[in-house]
């Protein structure tokens, strides 16, 4: 009390009454606004993410993976259904690399033979579609080495068509002057031998020893053609299209007009010799109208024909649509389960326990076998699903619980219950925020391991998922390693995106639960 | 003697939950069709015949000489029939509808298929511990140099890699490209042979490395933890050496640790990898347990499900337990 001075009027001199200012209201402001901002608990944990490098960069690749997932299968004219007999485990080409000896869709063969040189680059001659890339090779001692085209090296084939396609051909060739139809062979010109059903033997043939066929050159070490040919005016062969090898009047040969024949009749239809190039972009760009414009697989085909890169993409969307879908549900479930039982705690507890012990505990082999047998009829993605969230909440509501076994006993639940707050209130506005953090990280964790499952199981067979238009990354990576001696692409293009994505997720999960987790940070080996 | 009542408390919970879990199989298993297949050559009526015998089915409908309907025992019955039949004869049941393995005792087929598994995961086991070990405690002693910033990457790549990557490229690389293994692993059953060994490799390192990653951290943090504690001072002021120090002092104290998950991690590998196996044809029970499932063959399916529960259980039961004999407080709380 002494040191409270009462000032009296006759402690102060006379002030003048000019000194006296009004007091400006901010000036009496006690407390000083801060100047930074408050940093919340999300605010905080988004910051020491950010200064994780690996995470942030592990934090793209993810994100790009997902665009890769979402707009690849938009942007590309394939479908997870479409497939090419003729085109199977094409190689990748990107139209960028076509200068190079990397990228382009060309496959690097050594020590071919003559007969096997001559029809590659015949192709070539015939239609202008290499097979032989810029028709280059080098040439040593009788055997050839070049770089061949995965798509040009069909070249041409025989196809039966009908009258009607026959005309439309004709149609589209008059119309594009593209030449779909080439002058076809005699049958009796045709190789004697099960080559003769190969179309590119349009030059001159026979049968050499083991009934091999062997190529009849000129004197100049050339090629001869035989192409069916007719006297101007003497057979039908219901061709009309003006493309024409020799022109529109045929050939002056003797005194007489003669003609190429473009069709052998055959039944009541046709069979005819096309480049299937041309008639692949005949059949997709005035026929079907898919918007597919000429054979380009950025990624390649794999055995059967399909465009890895549109697989890819759809099984990789179907992957993370499934994985988050799986871990929401499971992250709501385990969530509500876990704060049941942690918050009430005793005999409650202790049964529920007891159940997700004795669940967790069934291999997920089984669950996934018997949930199959029994849903015969159902679709797998739903047999997965079942079968995921079946032992998947678990981790989250063991989570849960741990959270709420440390905070339901604190000061701060105790006053909300003593001001009177509900049990519902209490676990989900008091005790279950501070979980959030924990089962968000744990998501993250366990999103890469059922997508890495999902491929497992699909891989091993035992849930197929291709059907319409979904399939798996598994699959995929199941189909290419039957070719993976000759063909490695088909494989290791899916195990490059897995590759990526599980490294990525790993990264990224370890730098949130850091994150997410001040005192872990550090320790982490 | 309370650690004996905790183990046995624990061995109890473990045969309760192995119990339901294998009731519950049994029971959905019984609830499915069964799989007759009719092929030139085998008479169905004797695997009908069979099932009858075993107790499954009863009460015949005959269509000339062909069996085309029958009754189902009680599902309790059955499994009273199931369970006299393994505890009275040791007899688990016979294949019903894989073709090479029909009408054999699928305890015989089990047990000759067992030992490339087991073989294989012994391999890798011994291949990756001291791999494993050596890595981590390297990294420990090195810590936040270079060297284990090196140790740290090669973990955290082989830890986020699946198998089924690791499979591929060393399918790829050591068996076509460098053509130092065969592809597929031999046949046979001279399981000690060099070439059978070396079939087998392929197939344990890809196994092996992601659990070399796992020890390597595992070690290190436990090391790295025990280097820092006060007696470590102690041992090197007293005169150790800092080798004498590292290993009597404080590998001693991590091993206890890592030796249970060393145990539980091998007891866990025994089951091996359904995706190794296929991937590399070996003829184990991965593979019977593939074919057992596509093919719908309970009584296979009956007794390898019990195999990869069990195996599983016994690998979490390990470390709890160990834990119970190195450190007090888990055993008093079981009091």
């Amino acid at each position: 009390m002494e040191n409270n001075i009462v000032l009296q009027g006759s402690d102060c001199p006379d002030i003048p009454a000019e000194k006296f200012k009004p007091a400006v209201r901010q000036d009496l402001a006690h407390d000083k606004k801060l100047d930074t901002k408050p940093i919340g608990y999300f605010k905080g944990a988004f910051i020491r993410f950010c200064k994780n490098k690996g995470s942030v960069v592990a934090a793209c690749i993810i994100l790009l993976l997902i665009l890769f997932a979402i707009f690849v299968p938009i942007f590309t004219p394939y479908t997870v259904s479409y497939y090419d007999n003729n085109y199977v485990n094409a190689l990748p080409r990107n139209r960028l690399f076509e200068k190079t000896s990397f990228w382009d869709g060309c496959e690097e063969v050594k020590n071919v033979g003559l007969i096997n040189f001559t029809i590659d680059y015949a192709k070539g001659q015939e239609t202008g579609y290499n097979a032989i890339k810029d028709q280059k090779y080098t040439e040593n001692d009788g055997s050839y080495t070049y770089r061949q085209d995965s798509i040009h090296k069909v070249g041409c084939i025989y196809q039966n068509v009908s009258a009607e396609e026959f005309a439309d051909i004709q149609k589209y060739q008059d119309e594009t002057g593209k030449q779909v139809i080439y002058p076809t062979v005699d049958p009796q010109d045709r190789p004697k031998n099960q080559d003769g059903k190969n179309a590119n033997y349009y030059f001159k043939t026979e049968i050499g020893r083991g009934g091999k066929t062997q190529i009849v050159f000129d004197e100049e070490g050339k090629i001869i053609p035989v192409y069916w040919e007719y006297e101007a005016g003497t057979v039908d062969d219901g061709y009309t299209s003006k493309k024409r090898i020799e022109g529109e009047s045929g050939f002056e040969r003797d005194g007489k007009t003669y003609f190429y024949r473009y069709s052998n009749i055959a039944g009541s239809g046709y069979e005819i010799r096309i480049n299937y190039y041309e008639y692949y972009i005949y059949r997709h760009t005035y026929v079907n109208k898919d918007g597919i414009k000429a054979p380009y697989f950025l990624f390649g085909c794999e055995k059967q024909g399909k465009d890895i890169l549109t697989c890819l993409a759809s099984g990789a969307r179907f992957s993370f649509l499934f994985a988050i879908a799986v871990a929401v549900v499971n992250m709501v479930v385990g969530a509500i389960y876990g704060s049941i039982a942690g918050y009430y705690g005793g005999k409650a507890d202790l049964i529920m326990e007891r159940i997700s012990d004795i669940l967790s505990a069934i291999p997920m082999m089984i669950v996934i076998t018997l949930l199959k047998l029994h849903m015969g009829g159902s679709s797998h993605v739903l047999v997965l699903f079942l079968s995921f969230f079946l032992t998947g909440w678990i981790g989250m509501a063991g989570t849960t619980r741990m959270q709420f076994y440390r905070y339901k006993n604190q000061e701060y639940v105790l006053a909300a219950r003593t001001l009177g707050a509900k049990d519902k209130r209490l676990m989900f506005k008091h005790i279950f925020p501070n979980a959030i953090g924990t089962l968000v990280t744990s998501c993250a964790l366990v999103i890469p391991s059922m997508i890495y499952s999902e491929i497992n199981l699909s891989y091993l067979g035992i849930i197929n998922l291709s059907t319409g238009d979904i399939t798996s990354v598994g699959t995929l990576i199941n189909a290419g390693q039957s070719a993976m001696s000759q063909f490695p692409h088909a494989v290791a293009i899916p195990v490059v995106y897995l590759v990526l994505l599980m490294l990525s997720f790993n990264l990224f999960g370890n730098g949130l639960r850091d994150a997410f987790n001040p005192s872990l940070r550090g320790t982490e080996g | 003697m309370y650690m004996f009542k905790y183990i046995m408390k624990r061995l109890g919970l473990l045969l309760l939950t192995f119990c339901v879990i294998m009731l519950m199989c049994f029971v959905l298993i019984k609830l499915l069709p069964i799989v007759v297949t009719r092929e030139q050559g085998v008479d169905a009526n004797l695997i009908y015949f069979k099932l009858q015998e075993r107790g499954y089915i009863t009460n015949f409908v005959y269509e000339g000489n062909l069996i085309v309907g029958y009754d189902r025992v009680p599902i309790m019955k059955q499994l009273w029939n199931y369970l006299y039949n393994i505890f009275a004869h040791g007899d688990f049941g016979i294949g019903f509808t894989m073709g090479e393995y029909k009408m054999q005792p699928v305890w015989d087929v089990f047990v000759e298929k067992l030992p490339p598994t087991v073989l294989i995961n012994i391999y890798s086991t011994i291949i990756g511990v001291p791999i494993g070990l050596g890595l981590g405690i390297f990294a420990a002693l090195k810590k936040n140099k270079w060297q284990d910033q090196v140790i740290n990457v090669i973990i955290i790549l082989l830890i986020s890699l699946p198998s089924i990557v690791f499979a591929v490229v060393i399918q790829y690389v050591f068996c076509y490209k460098l053509d130092w293994f065969p592809l597929i692993m031999d046949g046979g059953y001279d399981y000690f042979s060099w070439s059978m060994f070396k079939s087998m490799l392929p197939a344990v390192l890809s196994l092996c490395l992601g659990s070399i990653a796992g020890y390597a951290r595992f070690t290190r943090a436990e090391l790295s933890e025990v280097l820092t504690n006060d007696f470590m001072l102690l041992a090197r002021t007293k005169g150790l050496t800092r080798g004498q120090a590292t290993f009597r002092h404080a590998m001693r104290n991590s091993m206890v640790v890592i030796f249970p998950s060393i145990l539980s991690e091998f007891i866990a590998v025994l089951s091996g990898s359904l995706l190794i196996e296929s991937m590399f044809s070996v003829p184990g029970v991965g593979k019977l347990y593939l074919d057992s499932i596509t093919s719908q063959d309970y009584d296979f399916f009956m007794l390898l499900s019990g195999f990869y529960t069990l195996v599983g259980l016994l690998a979490g039961i390990v470390i709890d337990i160990s834990y119970g004999f190195i450190d007090p407080r888990i055993r008093m709380g079981a009091r």
